[in-house]
């Protein structure tokens, strides 16, 4: 199966890094975007995910683009603007097994997709929620989107006068279990979170700061590469242990801790940021507002609770796939419709 | 003239309407009528003759004006009739309204404070004291307003000579398991019958006999009979919002998916039924469910779609299996939401931006509304996109009386789908090959292993590897196959049904038209005009259409909408012919009646 050089560090399927990869960017040279990509793929692969698995959702713009450039071993569907998370939903509801992983921007999750958004927060529907964020709508050339920071100047000078909407407090106030911000420019911590991410059972937020190179990378812009890489305040040194791995992994003692998922992963915590419990959703939205009053990017695990239930456990369904269920698992006999139009007579 | 004592009973002069006469009952929205409606339509039914209810009801949860209609036909109509035998007037604010729109000769029933008799010569008024008598056949004074009802249930029993053992079977029946409520509302019905037995004079106006028309019916309305036939297609995802008239379709699915399909051993869930934030959610979770391989469905009404639209295009160009329950209702915009017409017809044939072309399915009656529900499952797998089943409030919400239905023995058709044993025995897969030139590809489930079938699902312009392509000839060669589906869903959806009296003159209608055709049919023939009727069942247009079409002189196309839709997209695709089609139109938001199409079919006719 795989296509690199014999001496390839493989994976515990006996890939390598190139099964994961996709169809080739078309996205501009240098965007954010494209690093997320790779650190999609390096996860997928420290992980070990089975390719024919996985879903790739995505909604309309140049972030909905890149499911096609990951993971050409799964399924990818990129549909309408705003509407990612109502695929995810259908699918993970048709066939429970998959692995699940949208794709969406900041203008489609956070403008003409936010009920959408909040739902599927709300539904706990099993996926992966990247949302790839510049602040502003690049594919129809450089207008505002909602993420945009009050005072924040277009190329063409434009200032934006409205406040942004900031997805990680949303989804906490809505319940999410897992909500984590990161910068493209941070490799690593980005790779621990996504990490995480795949341990997670419910809908993982991921909002990841992602400049955009051709229209909002100028000095007045706030979501410029440089503006976020003096503004990047790292909660703390994360680390993914992969549940089959445990045993092997010494975890430090101390400052760090440790958030255990139900399959038996583990995150080791290491606090930068003094007194923030990111179990505590209260003092974790307190730490958000304060960090962004200040004007600096939180980033990090934000928020986790390993504990909630995925829509469908909450909707009891069974074990195997719905899409696949024998026609004698779903279709009633003849004595059930019999004795149904004998009660109607 | 008010009937009283003195008269021994009231003749109309003319011959007694057996089992064939209308009866519209006024009351107040949310008062418990529909109860004493149903018990006294099923009561008439049980002494076997065809009955049909119509529930005219406000946009309202309680406190509105609502009037029911039941028609009792010998020879088997089940239309709504335009005029009405005997009147029921329970509602204050609407009798003088009521009795002022009343056909002559009509017999009246009414709430004797009102002094109804007062306003108008010509009819025939039956007082009845309700509130004395409901004080003295029921205990309780909070369920009084429930019970009066019933009182008028036993008086019009008295009237028609419908036996009360069949009134009492009925109410048993109606609120099955509630001994207490059956009991109370016995009694009221019963008071009303005895009263009326002695205190109000017989008529011999309209009357029900014994029959045996209805031996072997079941009573059902069409949202029923459409989750009915989910429930046996083995539909697995449902993604809805609520929306009068189609949430009672999901709600009954909801019902029978509680018994019927539960794991026996585990409890567990065969099927996933999510009520979405809205309408285009829905949508996606329908198209997304049917991309993974479950047989997935939603319902909704006309403001829905238009909602829908965009994920409609999505499903149609990216080829996704779903099915869309549209029960119709009036509009435009929010329109009269409980009302019936078939507006949505030229919108559903055609739903979203671009060139799109629909499978549309238009059940008539209750057995086709299961039956047509499970095929549309077929239909969705077999050609890989969104199918329409187009209802409509008539249909959705009112009783009707049906044969029982029969057990759908065909298994299902999944569909082209390569699993992963027959995907390694293909050397070059793509998505949207038409390899068998049917214009239907073969597609692969997410998750299936072996490496080999993962594709690219896009909204965007792709080739028939699913890869993103702007080239004009990739472009024109996906949209030409799908076009190629549309032809090649000719031989497979159901074709149209005829009633023929041998004649050059043809009438074309669809879905809930039916029984108003029927009805004018044998009237016109009466009167000398005889015509050949096809019932549509389907787009696209069959064989059987292109025949009919070409045969005939003239067709007039019966529809319940404004604009003439169906007769716009019979002159689009039959062009040569466009001028044969004439409108028929009724659109006021009330079911379809025979008079209307004789009147305007004769008005065509003097022409």
């Amino acid at each position: 199966m795989s296509t690199a050089t014999p001496s390839a560090p493989s994976n515990k399927l006996g890939l390598t890094k190139q099964d994961y990869v996709g169809s080739k960017s078309t996205l501009c040279a240098g965007c954010g975007h494209d690093s997320i990509t790779g650190q999609i793929i390096n996860a997928a692969f420290e992980m070990s995910i089975e390719g024919h698995r996985v879903a790739k959702f995505s909604g309309i713009g140049c972030s909905s683009k890149t499911p096609a450039y990951f993971l050409n071993q799964g399924w990818g569907f990129n549909g309408v603007h705003g509407r990612m998370p109502a695929l995810a939903t259908g699918a993970c509801l048709a066939n429970r097994t998959l692995i699940n992983i949208g794709v969406s921007g900041d203008g489609d999750s956070m403008s003409i997709g936010t009920g959408q958004f909040v739902h599927a927060i709300r539904r706990n529907i099993p996926m992966i929620y990247i949302i790839e964020d510049n602040g502003v709508y690049g594919l129809t050339k450089g207008q505002f989107s909602a993420t945009a920071d009050k005072g924040s100047h277009l190329k063409s000078g434009a200032v934006n006068e409205l406040p942004p909407i900031d997805p990680c407090t949303l989804a906490i106030e809505l319940g999410c279990g897992f909500v984590a911000r990161s910068f493209s420019g941070n490799p690593k911590q980005l790779n621990a979170i996504l990490k995480a991410a795949f341990a997670y059972e419910g809908t993982a937020v991921i909002d990841v700061i992602s400049p955009c190179v051709t229209f909002n990378n100028h000095d007045a812009s706030t979501r410029s590469y440089k503006h976020v890489k003096d503004h990047d305040f790292p909660l703390h040194d994360l680390g993914f242990i992969q549940y089959s791995e445990v045993e092997e992994v010494d975890i430090a003692a101390g400052q760090t801790e440790v958030v255990t998922f139900p399959d038996g992963s583990k995150v080791a915590i290491k606090a930068i940021h003094e007194g923030y419990d990111p179990r505590d959703r209260f003092t974790a939205v307190k730490a958000i507002h304060e960090s962004m009053q200040k004007g600096e990017f939180l980033t990090g695990l934000l928020y986790i609770n390993p504990e909630n239930p995925p829509l469908p456990e909450v909707l009891n369904l069974v074990d195997e796939p719905l899409a696949t269920l024998p026609q004698a698992t779903v279709k009633p006999g003849p004595g059930v419709l019999a004795d149904i139009m004998e009660s109607l007579k | 003239m008010t009937a009283s004592l003195a008269s021994p009973a009231v003749t109309g002069g003319a011959k007694t309407r057996i089992n064939d006469f209308s009866i519209q009952v006024a009351t107040v929205n949310g008062s418990g009528s529909q109860t004493a409606n149903t018990v006294l339509l099923r009561a008439i039914f049980q002494m076997g003759v065809l009955v049909s209810g119509k529930n005219l009801f406000p946009s309202n949860i309680a406190g509105l004006p609502t009037w029911f209609t039941i028609r009792a036909s010998a020879k088997g109509y089940v239309a709504r009739k335009a005029t009405n035998e005997m009147l029921i007037l329970m509602n204050p604010e609407t009798a003088k309204e009521d009795i002022a729109k009343a056909d002559a000769g009509a017999l009246v029933i009414y709430d004797e404070p009102l002094q109804l008799d007062k306003l108008r010569g010509e009819l025939t008024y039956f007082p009845v004291p309700f509130q004395k008598l409901v004080t003295a056949s029921c205990p309780e004074p909070k369920l009084h307003k429930l019970v009066k009802n019933m009182i008028y249930v036993g008086v019009a029993a008295r009237l028609l000579g419908v036996d009360m053992a069949e009134v009492k079977k009925a109410i048993a029946k109606q609120l099955k398991g509630k001994a207490k409520a059956v009991e109370l509302n016995q009694t009221a019905a019963v008071a009303g019958y005895d009263w009326a037995m002695e205190n109000l004079p017989d008529q011999d106006h309209i009357k029900v006999v014994r029959d045996h028309k209805t031996e072997g019916l079941i009573i059902v309305d069409g949202n029923e009979a459409c989750a009915l036939g989910a429930l046996f297609a083995g539909v697995t995802v449902v993604g809805w919002y609520p929306i009068t008239p189609a949430s009672s379709l999901v709600e009954t699915f909801i019902e029978y998916a509680e018994e019927h399909r539960k794991d026996p051993k585990t409890g567990k869930s065969t099927v996933a039924i999510v009520q979405m934030e809205d309408e285009l959610a829905s949508a996606g979770v329908v198209l997304a469910a049917g991309w993974a391989g479950a047989r997935s469905m939603t319902t909704t009404a006309g403001p829905g779609i238009s909602l829908m639209s965009e994920f409609i295009g999505l499903g149609y160009y990216t080829e996704c299996p779903g099915v869309f329950f549209n029960v119709q209702r009036t509009g435009p915009s929010t329109g009269l939401p409980t009302r019936t017409q078939q507006a949505d017809i030229e919108m559903c044939a055609k739903a979203s931006h671009g060139d799109t072309l629909h499978i549309n399915l238009y059940p008539g009656n209750m057995e086709e509304c299961f039956q047509f529900s499970y095929d549309a499952f077929d239909l969705a797998e077999r050609f890989q996109t969104p199918i329409f089943v187009m209802t409509d409030l008539d249909l959705g919400m009112q009783n009707w009386s049906s044969k029982p239905f029969a057990y759908p023995d065909k298994p299902y058709d999944r569909g082209k789908v390569l699993d992963r044993k027959q995907l390694a025995e293909i050397q070059d897969w793509g998505r949207y090959q038409d390899v068998d030139g049917d214009g239907l590809c073969y597609r692969t489930l997410p998750g299936t292993p072996g490496g080999k079938g993962s594709y690219f699902t896009r909204g965007s312009g792709h080739n028939d590897h699913a890869l993103y392509s702007e080239k004009p000839e990739d472009y024109v060669a996906v949209v030409d196959r799908l076009r190629k589906k549309y032809e090649t869903a000719k031989s497979y959806v159901p074709k149209p049904v005829f009633r023929n009296l041998g004649s050059a003159k043809g009438i074309l209608a669809f879905g809930s038209s039916d029984p108003a055709v029927i009805e004018a049919q044998d009237m016109l023939a009466e009167g000398g005009l005889n015509t050949d009727y096809l019932r549509l069942r389907a787009l696209p247009f069959t064989a059987e259409v292109d025949a009919f079409v070409k045969e005939k002189q003239v067709i007039y196309v019966v529809e319940q909408n404004r604009d003439g839709q169906m007769t716009n997209l019979l002159r689009e695709f039959y062009p040569g012919h466009a001028t044969k089609f004439k409108s028929v139109l009724h659109y006021n938001g009330l079911a379809l009646d025979a008079q209307t199409i004789i009147d305007q079919i004769h008005g065509f006719e003097q022409k």
